[in-house]
């Protein structure tokens, strides 16, 4: 048995059944990170002692009754998420060498679920980017192919799934941060709706917009990682205090009179013909099991890039205030406060300093009505959008992202056509809705293309059973990346 | 909108960031470019169109105003570049009375 192969839930059976053990398991992770992750540079930080700990204790209650839903399994963890003891950089050296002294919710979840913490895996500075390249220390490769970016800002977390350096792992989708690169790498990514996912303990981006989310290699992984880590919150103010699902149970595969809306302004100029094919392709699969195809319009779709880089600096500009090297992080001294607090802020990388100062700008004494206040009516606008259009139908079907995986360097210097990679998973973040992507395909080059599925306010259960009902009829899934079979 | 180099050197000081020559003339050129593509907002007519800053309707959360453990203090002073007797420790922001 080729350990590093099993899907999440099969390695769970595996475990339960005996035929290997969570030891076993984590020293085949730790000899394939050491051999792989010098090429495709996931991991910021490697947990080896700790979750080799780990590992023989869970070892230890595998023959419990009712073991852990993910009892021994190693899952990696991005480094925006806090986790005690374990350096947290948010990929900037301003939280350069940070060990959070507590657990972020999630990762407490996690733990109470039994998972292993494998490491913690690279992202663009504070989540702010679409490809890894904003990380201030590195930039990840796309295991399907080197020389192009894994999709961000949670990119380091999808190529460990990708590659098979992790069974599944968690990100942060503030603006398609986990659906984008999901896309790119070839696995199902999960925004969960505002409030679904505590966000205690996550290194704050921008507040109404965060939402941790899951990683799977296919629909029930992405959905048994969820399924850990949502619930309620007390310490999280947005946290909401609902009832949580069986979302594993919820995958049936049903989809006979499901109404799927298609937005005929997600199909613009700019989509790849490959992207625009494959994603054509899997809508009318979704017909012939037995789902009603149904055009709809989003109208205020072209506003949700504007809004969104107008709204998510604002938020930042506030939340990143905080790092002035007084509690955590280094400190870089000048003659008096002030420059201590400017020598020490020339630490963020230049893209949180650009949002930053867009930020700060949109809410400046002057500017305020004419920006940030104007960009949050038209979020008014784009909501009303999806609460008519979930009159008219159950989910809505689109591309994730316009293109598939881009080369490395090839975006840097132009921060706008950066943003434009995330023209179609924004309005979700903007609105009470969740969405995800899942696998419908490859271009010419061999690269993966994402079909996104949006639901309403706490449907996961309807588009998670959406992507399975697919992926069961098409085993796109089931494709690897040709360095994971070598 | 195009912004001049006094807006920028102006927006970082607000946000406490000390920019040097090239960043000054690079911020000023992308600042310039994002907000040139936010100005298509401006088409819209939001008249009686109400903010919305969250994706569900918020409450305040209000708890019991009582006392719960917190972090020993040492833990939270571990990440200080500085710190003395149980304090963070900054530099002086008030002149010393004679």
């Amino acid at each position: 048995m080729d350990i590093s192969s099993l899907t999440l839930t099969e390695l769970r059976q595996a475990l339960r059944n005996g035929e290997t053990t969570s030891v076993r398991v984590t020293e085949a992770l730790l000899s394939r990170i050491t051999a792989l992750d010098n090429d495709i540079k996931s991991y910021l930080t490697i947990n080896d002692e700790m979750a080799l700990e780990e590992s023989a204790a869970a070892d230890g209650q595998l023959d419990r009754e009712e073991p852990g839903s993910l009892l021994g399994i190693p899952i990696a963890v991005k480094d925006i998420i806090s986790t005690r003891g374990i350096e947290t950089t948010a990929g900037s050296r301003i939280l350069d060498g940070f060990i959070p002294p507590y657990d972020a919710f999630v990762v407490n979840k996690l733990k109470e679920a039994g998972a292993i913490i494998i490491g913690k895996t690279n992202t663009d500075e504070f989540a702010m980017g679409s490809s890894t390249e904003n990380s201030a220390f590195f930039t990840t490769r796309n295991p399907w192919d080197l020389s192009r970016v894994p999709g961000g800002s949670s990119g380091g977390s999808a190529a460990a799934v990708s590659a098979g350096l992790a069974y599944a792992a968690l990100g942060t989708d503030t603006g398609g941060s986990v659906r984008q690169p999901a896309s790119f790498c070839g696995l199902v990514g999960l925004r969960p709706t505002y409030g679904r996912v505590s966000r205690w303990g996550v290194v704050a981006f921008a507040s109404s917009l965060d939402q941790v989310g899951p990683f799977g290699r296919d629909v029930a992984d992405c959905a048994a990682l969820f399924q850990a880590v949502a619930g309620y919150d007390k310490r999280d103010s947005t946290s909401l205090d609902v009832p949580v699902p069986d979302y594993e149970a919820e995958l049936t595969g049903d989809i006979s009179n499901l109404r799927i809306g298609i937005p005929k302004e997600y199909y613009i100029e700019g989509i790849e013909a490959d992207v625009r094919a494959a994603v054509e392709g899997a809508v009318g699969r979704l017909g012939t099991l037995g789902a009603d195809i149904i055009e709809i319009s989003l109208p205020h779709t072209e506003y949700a890039l504007p809004v969104y880089y107008l709204i998510a600096p604002a938020e930042a500009s506030a939340n990143l205030a905080r790092y002035d090297g007084i509690r955590y992080g280094p400190r870089i001294e000048g003659g008096d406060l002030l420059e201590s607090y400017k020598k020490t802020r020339a630490l963020f990388g230049p893209e949180a300093k650009r949002r930053i100062m867009l930020g700060t700008y949109a809410l400046s004494a002057g500017y305020y009505d004419a920006y940030y206040g104007r960009a949050l009516k038209v979020r008014t606008l784009i909501q009303n959008d999806f609460l008519r259009a979930f009159e008219k139908v159950d989910i809505i079907a689109t591309p994730t992202s316009p293109t598939t995986a881009f080369k490395v360097g090839e975006r840097v210097d132009d921060p706008l056509s950066m943003y434009l990679a995330d023209i179609f998973t924004l309005s979700v973040n903007l609105s009470a809705c969740c969405g995800l992507s899942v696998p419908c395909g490859f271009d010419d080059q061999g690269l993966p293309i994402g079909l996104q599925l949006i639901g309403n306010t706490l449907q996961e259960s309807t588009i998670l059973n959406a992507a399975y009902a697919y992926e069961q009829a098409t085993g796109w899934h089931r494709a690897r990346p040709s360095l994971v079979a070598n | 909108m195009t912004l001049s180099r006094d807006d920028v050197q102006k927006i970082a000081s607000l946000a406490r960031l000390e920019l040097d020559e090239d960043e000054i003339t690079l911020y000023r050129e992308q600042l310039s470019a994002i907000l040139a593509y936010a100005e298509r907002l401006e088409q819209l007519d939001l008249t009686d169109v109400p903010p919305t800053s969250s994706a569900l309707t918020l409450k305040n959360v209000l708890r019991e105003d009582v006392a719960e453990p917190s972090l020993p203090v040492e833990d939270v002073l571990f990440n200080a570049a500085f710190h003395t007797e149980n304090q963070f420790k900054i530099q002086a922001v008030l002149d010393e009375v004679a």
